[in-house]
């Protein structure tokens, strides 16, 4: 139920407005919340939904009153999907259509508690009835998705309801822009993109620019693969953004703003557009916004498929209609950016702390975190790695504590092998390093950096040659081609390093892509090609004898390079079921029925058909 | 659909002609024709007033923007790192054998055109493919191959 949408004129009216409605939120009894998250969505939460809904109007007929509400990412996509019960917040996980019966008759119109779909902590066996209880959720400490999994994505009316939009009213009312800026600066709030660049200085020095009109530009161009934060930023809480822009507008002076989203995401598109549509419906944008006489609109765009959008003079040219090709920065974008103008870039993560930062306060914020990084990180934790999902953490949480306590460690038994950081412009780092504090300035001395927030957990499974390889070849298709030590430079990278893992490197190679690095670090024209040495860089300082081991013993000792390793039957485990042998394309394998098979290497061709198909483990590599 | 210069004048108003709004034009344009028909991009450079080279180079630059006709399915496989350590390469080259296209391309029947993406953000369900909108998460070669026979049978009976 909505009520008639009424234009705020003034932050009077829309306070009363959020105590209105919380008046009538408290009456609510009950509320389902369904994850609407990308992962969720993708393992059937949206029938989830309908049945859900389908579940309410059946029970209403009959005098039952319960509320069904999609939710945002609520992180924990390994068990999604994800329906929690409030306001008791009894946490449900892998629940399916299959399930709705039973949770809404026990669970939702009953007091009693569905056992089988709680989460149960693998490491004790302790069955988690609340969110707080779950290990993967103890660790975090949730300020930008605080609300992510409290609020329906697509009403405007449940982020007022939890003090939205709050901040914008004190800003308007109370704040000169210097003021919000002296107070973001003091918070010492830095860019969430990758840079790190200290928000409210960027701020000032946009506001100090000489020329009109200034522009402002949130980035959700998210194109580290890997990495799916702004994506959860923007699904799931998309008023959070919008809120942040317009404060940075109102800061830097600008009367026109574009969140420019990744052409791969869909849905963050629709529900910004829906969240700006309903922005402008309430008076929180447009003209004479909440009646203080400031003004400021928002477009939003979609970037056109091209990793190198990320960076900012590139995204500029995007929106100027033009290839997304970067310039160099002699004059900063602050002073001439989007059609010469001076214009303010920041990621969409950054947005969603300003409004925090407004309500509670820079000392609040800046109290968390590290001396030169302050506040909390959102990270997409993925990999191999058992809990994989959205998670935000205080800055200078270990990457142990990341990696272990809130992601469970590694699946299967196998060992910890490497942490990449940073998208494809980052790191690996290596096991010695896993009590590291995360913080800007620490990943970027261990030769990683912070980047916009993928954590990708690596095994003993993994060839560190091959990941380097993986990031080259990624980083060569995504080069704009505009300077030439990027575009060669790449380009010859990857055919070292593709050599390398054939079994055909040199021996004078390593130190030949050492050398290409240096001049990509101090030629490239922008930052992602003075970065891209970064993923090679880095495997070959923690990782050598792993480069060695392919180019002096032919071997891979991850055994991921093909050829650089053989397949072995052990006849201990092998049952003699006859699937690999059927399975072989060239009759490597002989054996008879239930008796050990064995394979025959003069044969075999490496193509792994009989590893993938033993349901027991006994065709090994090695 | 539409008449070409017809819709692409519509396209031009809803933006307000603003040369900044060039790849939003033409992303609705392909939105409409599934590509990017020579005589739009031809129409929208001489409407807006900029070298037809200029849009030629934004819909190369780009990878969403195609200039051929796509097929009837769209199979867009993720290659980012997450995928790519859970074995999207061998389901690349699984659709590659299959279907006998390379990235980019459409088979010569018409039904499918394979492109592999970056990333798309759905990093717990890896590996991920995506028929059209429909999502298939843990994917295995072998379940890949079921799944481009089904729906290549669901075509012969349609």
């Amino acid at each position: 139920m909505t009520v008639a949408v009424q234009r705020l004129t003034n932050a009077q009216e829309l306070a009363a407005l959020r105590e209105e409605l919380r008046a009538r939120r408290a009456k609510e009894e009950r509320v389902v919340s369904v994850c609407t998250g990308t992962g969720c969505m993708g393992k059937g939460s949206a029938a989830l939904l309908a049945a859900l809904d389908l579940a309410a109007r059946e029970v209403a007929a009959e005098g039952r009153v319960f509320k069904v509400r999609p939710s945002g990412c609520h992180g924990l996509c390994e068990h999604g999907p994800i329906v929690v019960i409030e306001p008791e917040g009894t946490f449900y996980q892998n629940v399916t259509e299959a399930d709705v019966p039973e949770l809404v008759r026990e669970s939702v119109l009953g007091d009693r508690v569905v056992e089988r779909l709680l989460y149960k902590d693998p490491a004790t066996g302790q069955v988690c009835r609340t969110a707080d209880a779950v290990p993967f959720y103890r660790r975090q400490m949730r300020v930008v998705l605080r609300h992510n999994g409290l609020i329906d994505p697509e009403s405007i009316e449940d982020y007022i309801v939890v003090g939205g939009y709050e901040a914008l009213a004190k800003v308007l009312t109370q704040m000169t822009p210097d003021e919000v800026i002296e107070e973001v600066i003091r918070s010492g709030l830095r860019g969430r993109g990758g840079g790190g660049f200290p928000t409210g200085r960027k701020w000032r020095s946009c506001r100090a620019a000489h020329g009109e009109p200034k522009y402002i530009i949130a980035n959700g161009d998210e194109g580290d693969p890997g990495a799916f934060m702004d994506r959860s930023i923007m699904e799931g809480n998309p008023h959070s953004v919008i809120e942040g822009l317009i404060i940075g507008a109102y800061a830097v002076g600008a009367a026109e703003g574009f969140i420019y989203v990744r052409n791969e995401y869909p849905l963050a598109v629709r529900r910004l557009k829906h969240a700006l549509q309903q922005a402008r419906e309430y008076g929180l944008l447009g003209e004479d916004i909440l009646g203080s006489g400031f003004s400021f609109d928002v477009h939003i765009n979609r970037g056109g498929g091209a990793f190198v959008c990320g960076e900012s003079t590139a995204l500029m040219a995007s929106l100027e209609g033009k290839p997304g090709e970067p310039r160099a920065k002699y004059v900063h974008t602050v002073e001439s950016g989007l059609w010469q103008k001076p214009t303010n870039l920041n990621n969409v993560e950054t947005f969603a702390n300003v409004p925090v930062i407004i309500t509670r306060g820079a000392d609040w914020f800046a109290s968390i975190g590290t001396e030169g990084s302050k506040g909390t990180k959102v990270f997409s934790l993925t990999g191999k790695v058992c809990n994989t999902g959205l998670v935000e953490v205080p800055m200078g949480i270990t990457l142990r504590e990341i990696v272990f306590d809130i992601g469970g460690g590694i699946p299967g038994g196998k060992k910890f092998k490497a942490v990449q950081t940073g998208g494809p412009s980052g790191g690996c780092i290596p096991a010695q390093y896993l009590d590291t504090r995360v913080d800007f300035d620490e990943l970027t001395r261990l030769g990683s950096m912070m980047g916009s927030g993928g954590l990708i957990v690596m095994d003993e499974d993994t060839c560190m040659v091959n990941v380097a390889r993986y990031f080259t070849e990624f980083l060569q298709q995504e080069s704009c081609g505009k300077c030439t030590p990027c575009r060669e430079g790449l380009a010859q990278m990857l055919a070292i390093l593709t050599r390398i893992t054939r079994g055909e490197g040199r021996e004078e190679d390593v130190g030949l892509l050492l050398e290409i690095c240096d001049w990509l670090e101090c030629a490239a024209l922008c930052g992602l090609g003075n970065t891209a040495c970064n993923p090679v860089r880095s495997t070959i300082r923690y990782f050598r004898d792993e480069y060695e081991a392919h180019i002096r013993d032919r071997r891979c000792p991850a055994k991921e390079c093909k050829g650089l390793f053989v397949y072995d039957i052990v006849a201990e485990t092998c049952k003699g079921c006859g699937l690999c042998r059927k399975k072989c394309p060239v009759g490597a394998i002989a054996g008879e029925r239930r008796k050990p098979h064995s394979l025959d290497r003069s044969k075999c061709t490496l193509c792994g058909a009989c590893f993938e198909v033993c349901p027991f483990g006994a065709v090994v590599k090695v | 659909m539409s008449d070409i210069p017809q819709f692409v004048d519509r396209v031009i108003r809803e933006y307000r002609g603003r040369v900044g709004f060039l790849i939003p034009m033409m992303q609705d344009i392909q939105a409409e024709y599934g590509f990017l028909p020579r005589e739009a991009l031809e129409h929208l450079a001489s409407r807006l007033s900029i070298p037809l080279s200029q849009v030629y180079s934004v819909a190369t630059f780009y990878a969403s923007f195609r200039l051929a006709p796509k097929g009837k399915h769209v199979i867009t496989l993720c290659m980012g790192t997450v995928c790519y350590l859970k074995g999207a390469k061998a389901i690349n080259d699984r659709i590659r054998e299959t279907l006998g296209v390379e990235a980019g391309q459409t088979t010569a029947d018409g039904l499918f055109t394979y492109q592999p993406v970056n990333c798309v953000g759905m990093c717990a369900l890896a590996p991920v493919l995506l028929i059209d909108e429909k999502h298939f998460s843990k994917v295995t070669p072998e379940q890949v191959s079921e799944i481009l026979a089904d729906y290549a049978r669901r075509e012969q009976v349609a």
